[in-house]
């Protein structure tokens, strides 16, 4: 089993992007899953059912964020995929503040980032970045070639070993290289471990504390003064 | 990479036709046109040559460099990227001031001087535009024509790409004869998409296109070449025109007539 995992910004092309690398696996023969994670709605497993016929499931996070929701139930899913025959897991996660990273061990981490989002994205989104594998650039015929070339300076600025691949997922234009990335990653291994930390490992808010200010919490604390650039390590 | 030439094997146009015109091939110095209506799949060529359609995409193009098609899973290191593609986006989204932005792709394409690169690329973007550009000036805030300008004068001065693919520079109000007479000082391949019957006699061959489909090169003759000096100075009259009205001056019969009339001196 070999597990793909999606991450990126709402609106940013995830599906777009899954719905032509999932034609071009479909053409070679696997047998590729499909599990969309989100909040409150999504409509994703429907679309990729009845457009390829193949296993497709969604999973609402509601009160958690959709990432710790992955984290709690990869085990199941990748126990689901096996069950229904599949080769390939492909995971797509709405992400909630989207400075986490989703990623596993030995499963392939694809962030997909639109074109158009501006300069400093790349600096911004931390781990969901940093930690990935391929970055997928999105909508590039939307903005001129220089600004092109500069945005994906930027990526491998903030992700120095990343691979950067550029694409019009409309019409299915970069989505063969994804492919191959997608061949030749790794079996997934039990126990599956996140590659990264969250960006919260004690939750003061989540066990129900509402006040607000340093002083009122404990675990992992920040004041305005702190200055980091947080990479999930 | 060393780029000699650029060659294009015809695919299908939009019904599935083969395209009657089978391929054509570029040079250093070449320039040529790609005409037809709107709609017509001008813009979809140049995005073929761009991407180096290996038969992949829509039109089932094949675009060969140094007469080889390139593989698909070839990626050009992005710095030395030799295809530019000046598109019809007549604005930027990078929220960047223009002299940082500048100052990046300067550094991704490993100019030796940045600094010069930066003050050439202005300099040649100033000539086109009506207002110069100012280098604090965010990206975002440019006008339709200054930001045409600009990336012009970025593929050709900092981008440096060979190959430069234009598409409909006559629509963001810039000054196009001008843009022209710079870029034929540089040796490279330029593609213009046009619907301005002047840049396109000064182009040394021009393909029309229809329904998806290259339907015909044709090469500019002589005389072809003679016409397009007399539209150039049918531009000029237009031109004056719009430099006496935006100087706030009023329009007479008179300047008319005398313009028609160094129009017949000249021919």
């Amino acid at each position: 089993m070999k597990l793909i995992i999606f991450a990126g910004p709402p609106t940013c092309g995830k599906t777009t992007v899954i719905r032509q690398v999932i034609r071009r696996m479909l053409k070679k023969g696997y047998k590729p899953a499909y599990l969309k994670i989100d909040v409150l709605y999504a409509d994703e497993d429907k679309i990729i059912r009845e457009e390829f016929d193949i296993p497709a499931r969604k999973l609402y996070s509601g009160e958690l964020c959709p990432d710790h929701c992955n984290v709690v139930v990869m085990d199941e899913a990748v126990e689901w995929a096996e069950k229904v025959g599949s080769d390939f897991l492909f995971v797509e996660t709405a992400g909630l503040c989207l400075r986490c990273s989703p990623y596993i061990e030995n499963s392939l981490g694809v962030v997909v980032l639109e074109a158009t989002s501006g300069m400093n994205l790349p600096y911004k989104i931390g781990p969901m970045l940093t930690l990935a594998d391929i970055a997928v650039i999105t909508k590039i015929d939307l903005i001129s070639q220089a600004e092109r070339e500069v945005f994906r300076y930027r990526v491998i600025e903030a992700a120095k070993d990343i691979t950067v691949v550029e694409s019009n997922a409309l019409y299915g234009i970069g989505i063969d290289p994804i492919v191959k990335h997608i061949e030749r990653s790794s079996e997934i291994e039990q126990p599956m471990f996140l590659r990264g930390n969250p960006p919260v490992g004690t939750c003061t808010i989540c066990v129900g504390k509402k006040e607000i200010g340093a002083k009122n919490h404990f675990g992992v604390l920040r004041t305005m003064e702190h200055d980091l650039f947080y990479i999930g390590e | 990479m060393d780029i000699q030439t650029i060659g294009v094997m015809g695919g299908n146009g939009k019904t599935g036709e083969p395209e009657k015109v089978t391929c054509f091939e570029l040079k250093m110095g070449d320039i040529i046109s790609i005409v037809g209506p709107t709609g017509c799949g001008k813009t979809t060529l140049i995005n073929d040559i761009e991407l180096f359609a290996n038969r992949n995409t829509p039109s089932n193009r094949l675009v060969l460099i140094n007469g080889q098609p390139i593989p698909e899973d070839f990626t050009f290191d992005p710095r030395k990227h030799p295809i530019a593609l000046i598109s019809q986006h007549t604005n930027f989204l990078s929220d960047l001031p223009v002299g940082e932005f500048l100052k990046i792709h300067a550094k991704v394409r490993g100019g030796d001087n940045p600094e010069k690169l930066i003050g050439e690329t202005l300099e040649f973007a100033n000539q086109l535009t009506g207002e110069a550009i100012i280098v604090s000036t965010g990206m975002t805030e440019l006008s339709g024509g200054q930001t045409r300008s600009l990336l012009i004068a970025d593929a050709v001065i900092i981008g440096n790409s060979p190959i430069i693919l234009l598409d409909e520079i006559e629509n963001a109000g810039i000054h196009r004869t001008k843009a022209l007479e710079l870029l034929k000082q540089y040796n490279k391949i330029f593609v213009f998409v046009t619907h301005d019957p002047h840049i396109a006699l000064l182009s040394d061959f021009r393909i029309i296109m229809r329904n998806g489909s290259m339907e015909k090169l044709v090469c500019t003759n002589p005389e072809e070449r003679k016409v397009a000096g007399e539209l150039g100075k049918i531009d000029n009259i237009m031109l004056n025109f719009r430099t006496l009205i935006r100087n706030g001056e009023e329009i007479s019969e008179h300047m008319m007539s005398k313009q028609m009339e160094l129009l017949k001196l000249t021919n």
